[in-house]
């Protein structure tokens, strides 16, 4: 599974930290249709996503890691996600997997995996329309707040997740919990749309100094 | 049984209809179907009706200790089920997927917006509340489940009624409904959804999809409202890309809409209650007579019919006249007729298919030119026998060792046998080359 160093920004470190979700594995191409041949798209690659929780990620332990309502939600949010920023036509007959572990639970759970099954796609060489970025966003006591950690979530305030494609300003993704009235959702969709933008000067620059420095050790 | 796929003339005909903003039901892009609420007998139990999209909802409450992280709240419970009732496609099983979108849509449209006061449902903190459930059932599917459910759940919870308790002490009294009044649900307010359908990547939107509409789609967008204007739920699916304005351009549409809607929800139980008051007849069984066969009415469709009759004749006269047809049968000889005239058989010789011809053809053809070859060769010996004697020979027969004993200029004016093949006797130039092609392998 891919890694990548450490990051060196300290206000991107912050935000990593808080959720840290390791993709368990993104399978390159050659990813043969077995057994549900039936499944298999004729024109396009089929894109098929797990999302869990380890047992120990949440404060409370958890019962079920995967196979609840909630889980199930994150793993179409994802597919539904990927679907749309991944070249599925250049793989017909092809299935792509994409599994999400979250370790550490903190906030921002389905943000934090879209952004690191970018990444894990990225490292795959799987080609996507665009860095896909997601950020949370809420509005408490009149501020619209980018990222929120999980305190704030659980206080019950509005909560927005936007996933982006920052090129084209594109919402690849919208999900919205809690009353929020109706003014206040441009704030909000900004507020959400800048930290996405701020999350891909991030990837953007891990990925580069990461083929920068792969490429010279296989220059060696 | 696996869900009947569209045909691609149909999914034509819906985008183009759609394109030229119209709606195979005669409603404008951002108009909802008719929406009916009946009541039942019983306090929380209610039939919504979306168009054909039918919906029934019903609530129950239980007394149970609460969950040990939440002592003095009760608990809500949304279960919305699709059975083969609604559609033949929905099968046990196998609908997974939509069944786990719609369900949570509906929790986080009505438990995470705190429509219902939980904490008025707590009894004896830590040791019982009430667990309220809703039950939602899908009795056809004609489109927009989304909408038809929630408008069903919040409708039932408004309607239903609970036994009353009271606390003295130590003593906990549940009264029957006999004893006292049943209670209603302390509401603050009624979230709706509205779902919004995306066609040619956004370039058009649709306010609450039919079924056909549905199958099309590129994507949907779902923003659940209440009438105070705040957003309670927004998701989109379908991975389409949307752009900030016209999500905030939908959620003005939705705050239309679910204005509408409140106020007709308003007057249903309105209605009800009065009726309930006054001791007149209420339930399932009043409002579904309508429907029996005996007194079957069926709605005015909202399609403008007025200058039809002006239109069809303008577009009558305006077309090009139809082009001449050969009606005349000729009588060759008892039992065999002609009708028609077959065109010029462009092929030419094609032992030297050198030349470019427009041809109109398919390789689909299994036979290979070899077989096509021994065709024309025929046909030159049935030309010449017709030169000879009016006999036809009406063979289309592959096998038949054909030779040509003389080759000479073949008249092809008339052709009594059309097969298949040739048929389609103006073939593109690229069917030739591929025959070129072909025969060059073999």
């Amino acid at each position: 599974s891919p890694h990548f160093p450490p990051l060196e920004n300290p206000g991107v470190r912050a935000l990593q930290r808080q959720v840290a979700c390791e993709p368990h594995r993104v399978t390159p191409v050659c990813w043969q249709m077995r057994g549900s041949r039936s499944k298999a798209l004729h024109d396009r690659a089929l894109v098929n996503c797990q999302y869990s929780m380890a047992t120990f990620s949440t404060g409370e332990r958890k019962r079920r890691p995967h196979g609840d309502r909630k889980s199930s939600e994150m793993t179409l949010h994802l597919k539904q996600t990927f679907e749309a920023a991944i070249l599925t036509q250049l793989y017909p007959r092809s299935q792509i997997d994409i599994y999400v572990q979250i370790l550490q639970a903190d906030g921002g759970n389905y943000c934090a995996c879209v952004n690191a099954a970018t990444l894990a796609t990225i490292d795959a060489g799987i080609p996507m329309r665009d860095y896909v970025c997601a950020s949370s966003a809420g509005f408490i006591e009149d501020t619209p707040l980018a990222d929120l950690n999980y305190v704030e979530e659980a206080a019950g305030g509005p909560q927005v997740a936007l996933a982006l494609l920052p090129k084209s300003d594109q919402i690849a993704l919208l999900e919205m919990n809690s009353r929020l009235h109706e003014d206040h959702l441009e704030q909000v969709i900004e507020a959400a749309s800048k930290a996405c933008k701020d999350v891909y000067a991030v990837l953007d620059q891990v990925v580069r100094d990461h083929v920068h420095e792969v490429t010279t050790l296989l220059g060696e | 049984m696996k869900e009947t796929p569209l045909s691609n003339c149909e999914r034509r005909f819906l985008l183009r209809a759609i394109e030229e903003r119209k709606r195979l039901d005669g409603r404008q892009s951002y108009d909802y179907r008719n929406v009916r609420i009946s009541f039942g007998a019983d306090y929380g139990c209610c039939i919504v009706e979306l168009g054909r999209t039918r919906v029934l909802g019903q609530v129950s409450c239980e007394l149970v200790s609460p969950k040990l992280n939440r002592a003095t709240e009760g608990i809500l419970f949304f279960n919305l089920e699709l059975s083969p009732m609604a559609a033949p496609a929905f099968e046990p099983g196998r609908q997974s997927d939509l069944l786990v979108k719609l369900n949570r849509l509906l929790e986080r449209c009505l438990r995470n917006s705190k429509c219902i006061d939980t904490e008025s449902l707590c009894v004896v903190a830590g040791v019982k509340v009430w667990q309220i459930r809703v039950d939602l059932h899908l009795l056809n599917h004609d489109g927009n489940i989304i909408d038809a459910a929630s408008i069903a759940a919040i409708v039932a919870l408004c309607h239903f009624r609970r036994p009353d308790v009271s606390v003295q002490g130590e003593e906990v009294t549940l009264y029957t409904p006999e004893e006292r009044d049943p209670v209603p649900l302390s509401i603050h307010h009624m979230p709706i959804c509205v779902s919004f359908a995306f066609f040619q990547q956004g370039t058009y939107l649709l306010v609450d999809p039919s079924e056909r509409e549905e199958r099309v789609m590129d994507g949907l967008l779902v923003i659940a409202m209440n009438k105070h204007r705040e957003i309670c739920t927004i998701q989109s699916s379908g991975g389409i890309m949307l752009l900030k304005d016209q999500v905030l351009r939908c959620s003005k549409i939705t705050g239309v809409k679910v204005a509408e809607i409140t106020e007709l929800i308003q007057k249903a139980l309105e209605n009800d209650q009065k009726v309930r008051k006054e001791g007149g007849k209420f339930g399932f069984a009043e409002s579904i007579p309508n429907q029996k066969i005996s007194a079957f009415k069926m709605e005015r469709a909202p399609v403008d019919t007025n200058d039809v009759e002006e239109q069809a004749e303008e577009i009558i006269t305006k077309a090009d006249p139809p082009s001449d047809v050969f009606a005349k049968p000729i009588l060759r000889m008892p039992g065999t007729a002609q009708i028609g005239e077959g065109i010029e058989n462009s092929w030419g010789d094609l032992e030297e298919s050198e030349r470019e011809e427009e041809e109109e053809g398919n390789s689909d053809d299994a036979t290979t030119p070899e077989g096509q070859k021994m065709e024309t060769e025929e046909i030159n010996v049935v030309s010449k026998t017709k030169k000879d004697d009016d006999t036809i020979v009406l063979s289309d027969s592959e096998e038949e060792e054909v030779v040509i004993l003389e080759p000479e200029e073949r008249e092809k004016k008339t052709r009594t046998h059309t097969s298949t093949k040739q048929e389609n006797s103006s073939s593109k130039k690229a069917f030739n080359k591929k025959r070129k092609k072909k025969r060059a392998t073999h």
